[in-house]
């Protein structure tokens, strides 16, 4: 299979996502301004700081026209995962409910987070157990995720929730969401980066691989 | 081409760590009894169809789910 992965101007983590994913099969870089997927099979927004972050988090790269591609995609039931920066770009379109705003403190918090898997139901999730722990880092200044009651109530009742953080919040998120899911199972975002914990040697755990070898997982039993 | 003012501000039960950061460090420097401090955003455009720009903060200049705006 392939991943797609999409540089905008200000993205930082989209080589450390390619690495992650080319462990698991072919990656290619996505430019912002090309309206072209490029026949991948699944597509990574990565962490950064698109278009310097200006106005609100993700509002600009929202437009790029890469976009409306991921949009299309996502309808048709392509695999599409947004990490830090791109989970925030996956809200202002509208492809996920809710928003990502500044952390409760005010600081950037940049460390290790335990975190527990909520839904293995999801084409990125679907090779944890309900209930793992997980060790991945956060790296976010914008990362406290608020909706409405009726939102929360309605991603909680449907299960969409797709990992919280466990062992204290870094960033004050309601109900301590770390990541949620469409409707389909296909879109998710997630704040912390499990592109930087695919190897003990270099992250604090190998606990992220398990988001990349799930969508190939479920991309195979298709 | 006419001036138009989007006072863009954090939506009402919407936690605004900042506007709560400035209403902590008044007081630091003296300035008691203030309360309720919010901060938004300003945006100032020169348009031809101010008529327009009911939309423009809509789908661009603020975020509705966490934001309300006032065209002046």
């Amino acid at each position: 299979m392939k991943f797609g992965v999409v540089r905008f101007p200000g993205s930082c983590d989209e080589v450390d996502a390619l690495v992650a994913a080319r462990r698991v099969g072919e990656a290619e870089l996505l430019w912002h301004g090309d309206a072209d997927l490029k026949g991948v099979d699944a597509v990574i927004v990565p962490g950064g700081f698109s278009y310097g972050d200006y106005l609100r988090v993700g509002a600009i790269a929202r437009f790029a026209p890469v976009m409306g591609e991921i949009e299309r995609f996502a309808a048709r039931g392509g695999p599409v995962f947004g990490i830090c920066n791109g989970f925030q770009v996956l809200c202002e379109a509208h492809l996920l409910p809710g928003a990502l705003t500044r952390n409760s403190h005010l600081h950037f918090r940049c460390k290790d987070q335990a975190l527990r898997i909520e839904n293995n139901a999801t084409v990125w999730t679907s090779g944890y157990e309900v209930g793992a722990r997980a060790v991945i880092p956060v790296k976010n200044g914008e990362g406290c995720f608020v909706a409405d009651e009726r939102t929360l109530d309605m991603l909680e009742a449907q299960g969409r929730v797709v990992a919280r953080y466990i062992e204290g919040s870094p960033n004050g998120s309601m109900r301590d969401i770390a990541g949620i899911t469409n409707e389909r199972g296909n879109v998710v975002g997630l704040m912390p980066h499990p592109e930087h914990a695919i190897d003990e040697l270099t992250g604090p755990s190998a606990d992220g691989i398990t988001f990349f070898t799930s969508v190939l997982k479920a991309l195979v039993a298709a | 081409m006419s001036r138009v003012r989007v006072l863009i501000r954090p939506k009402a039960g919407i936690l605004d760590p900042q506007g709560q950061a400035v209403e902590r460090a008044l007081p630091a420097l003296g300035f008691e009894g203030v309360g309720n401090v919010h901060v938004g955003r300003l945006v100032e455009l020169d348009v031809e169809d101010a008529a327009r720009v009911p939309e423009m903060c809509e789908k661009l200049l603020s975020n509705p789910l966490i934001e309300d705006y006032e065209i002046q």
